[in-house]
């Protein structure tokens, strides 16, 4: 996964960004499967290695491939980035060890899900009960983001395209 | 990409394959990994596929916009009704426990109903949002 960054921050060409984009994703879902994230793993590879990499090469069908040349100076960035890096690697430090169980996350209501979960439910998916069940109000939210962001698209790019016919009809007439 | 013979026909045998397992994540996420964001996104990557292949206008004639745009909404209304039916039902919004007489069933088919919803939206939003970015010339 590090040489693909490197290579992506290196490469100057697009469309090989785009490729080591999906690769990453696609090392990503590895990791997920790893750590038992099944359902993110798929989620990963679908819509990060898949649907994501076709959307950036649509994308590039309609500019152009190769990256300009940036006008400011890069070292300001980089100073940026690595200052937001050290906050966030110390706000880890204080973080439960992984898989410690006397972790907060596991004592607070997680109990009480896995157990009660598949008898209350009668589902043996865990998370499909804690998303589905539980959590209903915030899944019913996710979904509402999706459609927003369905509409926004149709709204932006939809309502271009019928100005565009238009448009191309009443020069026809003239 | 129309001509390209080998692309054409490991797309038509993969079809079919894609979509099933799609439909298998679908409702078996109860029992198995998955559930309705995956197997939209799977069903959704399935038809983006079809499209690159055969073209955005084979792909129009198997779906068109007009359809996809009711799914958008389709999938919010039935997460939402089924969050209703409960209500009139006499429980809270989104409790399942009282849409089949054992508390258990009504889980059960709550739960399949809202991932339903989940995966028509997903996979609807999907399509347009490739229809829209593909459909567009400089």
């Amino acid at each position: 996964m590090a040489v693909a960054v490197i290579g992506i921050v290196r490469a100057r060409n697009l469309f090989v960004v785009v490729m080591l984009a999906g690769i990453y994703s696609l090392l990503a879902a590895t990791i997920f499967v790893i750590l038992d994230a099944v359902d993110v793993a798929f989620t990963e590879a679908a819509v990060g290695a898949g649907i994501s990499t076709v959307l950036f090469l649509g994308t590039l069908a309609l500019t152009t491939s190769e990256e300009k040349k940036p006008v400011h100076n890069a070292w300001i960035s980089l100073a940026v980035v690595a200052v937001t890096g050290a906050v966030l690697i110390y706000g880890t430090l204080d973080m439960p060890r992984y898989g410690d169980p006397a972790a907060p996350a596991n004592h607070h209501v997680v109990p009480e899900y896995l157990e009660g979960g598949p008898e209350k439910t009668g589902i043996p998916n865990v998370v499909t009960a804690v998303l589905a069940s539980y959590r209903g109000y915030d899944t019913l939210g996710e979904v509402t983001v999706i459609f927003t962001a369905g509409i926004g698209v149709v709204l932006l790019l939809g309502r271009w395209r019928a100005h565009r016919r238009e448009t191309e009809a009443a020069e026809e007439e003239a | 990409m129309r001509d390209l013979l080998i692309l054409r026909v490991v797309t038509k045998l993969l079809m079919p394959f894609i979509l099933i397992f799609a439909l298998y994540v679908q409702f078996h996420g109860d029992y198995g990994p998955g559930g309705g964001f995956q197997a939209g996104v799977i069903f959704g990557a399935g038809f983006i596929l079809y499209g690159l292949v055969f073209g955005l206008d084979d792909l129009r004639g198997v779906l068109s916009s007009d359809v996809l745009r009711a799914g958008f909404a389709l999938g919010v209304l039935i997460f939402a009704g089924v969050g209703v039916a409960g209500l009139l039902l006499g429980g809270n919004y989104l409790d399942y426990n009282v849409l089949a007489h054992d508390p258990v069933h009504g889980q059960h088919l709550g739960i399949l109903l809202i991932e339903f919803g989940v995966g028509v939206t997903v996979a609807s939003v999907m399509v347009s949002i490739f229809y829209y970015f593909a459909g567009r010339e400089r």
